[in-house]
């Protein structure tokens, strides 16, 4: 029996396709997400919107949330640990957390060196704005990547951009001659191998999940109908008015991200949804997509 | 051509549709419970089980997926699939479809990173097979008449009750479509001797 292998690693992201992964900060929370049809929960001591509203460092969850999250369901349970930080990376996967996002919401641990994911046993997933940094993700041993967006903002223009550019340069790189590849590897700083996979497969060889500014039942279907694989729901779910009826809302128009009807009696009284943020109002280093390479 | 649906609320469903078509058979992805009125047999998908049975809810195909099973079509369940198909389930009152003999536990092998690979023999399908456990329940017990068709390590993880198959691995992940076929194949009788009836 082989544990930890890229096959089990991505299989399990894989499960998760066309689902919402919810953040939620205690165990009322995670029931409220279970009970709603999310397909996972991300532990976490406070959303995205809280970490930019309190500022300072943001670091690891404390571990008691986590536990507490891992003991009220049954679904999969997925934690953040910052950008670099060996030692949380493996406490959270000593804890036996399902899966751990290496994210840009947390305040990076080391500035230059992402962590080598494929020396755990526990899958990633990784932010990534365009296909250099998806491949770079991916060579380090992502099992999952999702667009980075402007966490917290509440605004979906970010995730948007960052979609709609890896898909186009996937479509790009799938029509290219096999000898202009180790050029297209240069330009966009991505290893040749992972070019090479993507280009003979057609698609990313890891699913693709839309983060960073879903805020509606139609934030959440646009995403999937630009190709997302499946929605991460940050802040926008617990800031709303109605959490409960808001979560199923959000799973309901994944599920169905076509059919506009239906979006519409979902998004019909939900209240009033999270403030949003304008992106320009946000000074360029204070932009969490920024961080990470 | 015989035609194969692959429950598509959640899931690794474009897996299943690439290995039915390998197989030479139609896909077709079931959205909407009148989806099931044209299709030999359907493949309930790896996924999340809770989030397929609260979907399975909210879009009233619990009796559809019952009365499709009772009707003699073929289904067949991987992971999640398998554990909305059980008649009983570890630690729960009522099971989902409860159309197959068996008893399963859920996340019977632990977290995700006792997730695995293991070879297997599966019989009548394949001497050496891959397969592929995430966070995978397995079966307790096959009720009477249920064939078992594979164990890892001790316990059940493939059979067959009647026109229901089922495992706790997921088939779809790998390049190796026999078990797909033998599904298909299973859909073909089936289809083969109600219209004979």
């Amino acid at each position: 029996m082989n544990t930890g292998t890229d096959r089990v690693k991505r299989g399990m992201a894989e499960m998760q396709k066309g689902g919402v992964i919810m953040d939620v900060v205690n165990a009322e929370q995670a029931k409220i997400a279970e009970e709603a049809g999310a397909v996972a929960v991300m532990a976490l001591e406070r959303v995205p919107s809280d970490i930019r509203a309190a500022g300072g460092v943001a670091r690891m969850a404390d571990p008691r949330i986590v536990e507490e999250v891992m003991n009220a369901v049954t679904i999969p349970v997925m934690a953040k640990a910052r950008i670099g930080h060996i030692v949380e990376a493996r406490v959270l996967e000593a804890m036996g957390v399902d899966y751990l996002d290496e994210s840009e919401v947390l305040t990076p641990a080391d500035e230059e060196f992402h962590l080598l994911k494929s020396e755990f046993t526990v899958p990633f997933v990784c932010g990534c704005r365009d296909l250099g940094e998806a491949a770079r993700r991916i060579g380090e041993g992502a099992s999952m990547l999702r667009t980075k967006g402007e966490p917290g903002t509440g605004n979906i223009v970010e995730a948007v951009r960052h979609i709609r550019k890896v898909n186009a340069q996937v479509r790009k790189l799938v029509h290219m001659n096999d000898d202009e590849i180790m050029t297209e590897a240069k330009l966009l700083g991505a290893p040749f191998e992972v070019l090479l996979q993507i280009k003979k497969e057609g698609r990313l060889p890891v699913v693709n999940f839309a983060a960073g500014g879903v805020a509606t039942p139609a934030d959440a279907a646009l995403m999937m109908e630009l190709g997302a694989d499946g929605v991460f729901v940050g802040s926008g779910i617990f800031k709303s008015d109605n959490p409960a009826k808001f979560a199923r809302a959000i799973v309901e128009a994944t599920t169905h991200y076509q059919d506009y009807k239906l979006i519409a009696e979902l998004s019909k009284e939900l209240g009033e949804p999270m403030k949003g943020l304008e992106i320009s109002k946000i000074a360029p280093e204070s932009r969490m997509q920024e961080r990470g390479w | 051509m015989t035609k194969i649906g692959v429950l598509g609320l959640q899931g690794a469903v474009r897996e299943h549709v690439r290995s039915i078509e390998e197989n030479g058979a139609e896909a077709v992805v079931v959205k909407w419970p009148e989806q099931l009125e044209d299709i030999d047999g359907l493949i309930l998908p790896g996924g999340e089980s809770t989030t397929m049975r609260r979907l399975i809810d909210r879009y009233g195909f619990m009796e559809p997926l019952r009365q499709f099973g009772e009707s003699g079509r073929p289904m067949f369940g991987t992971c999640a699939g398998l554990i909305l198909l059980a008649s009983d389930i570890v630690g729960y009152d009522e099971p989902h479809l409860g159309l197959m003999n068996i008893k399963v536990e859920r996340n019977s092998f632990g977290r995700q990173k006792e997730s695995f690979e293991a070879d297997l023999s599966i019989k009548d399908v394949a001497e050496n097979y891959n397969a592929v456990f995430i966070r995978a329940p397995h079966i307790v017990s096959a009720g009477e008449g249920t064939e078992v068709l594979a164990e890892c390590d001790g316990r059940i993880v493939a059979a067959r009750d009647r026109h229901y198959l089922g495992c706790s691995f997921h088939p779809e992940l790998t390049d190796d479509h026999r078990i797909a076929r033998y599904f298909i194949d299973m859909a073909n009788e089936a289809k083969a001797s109600l219209a004979k009836a």
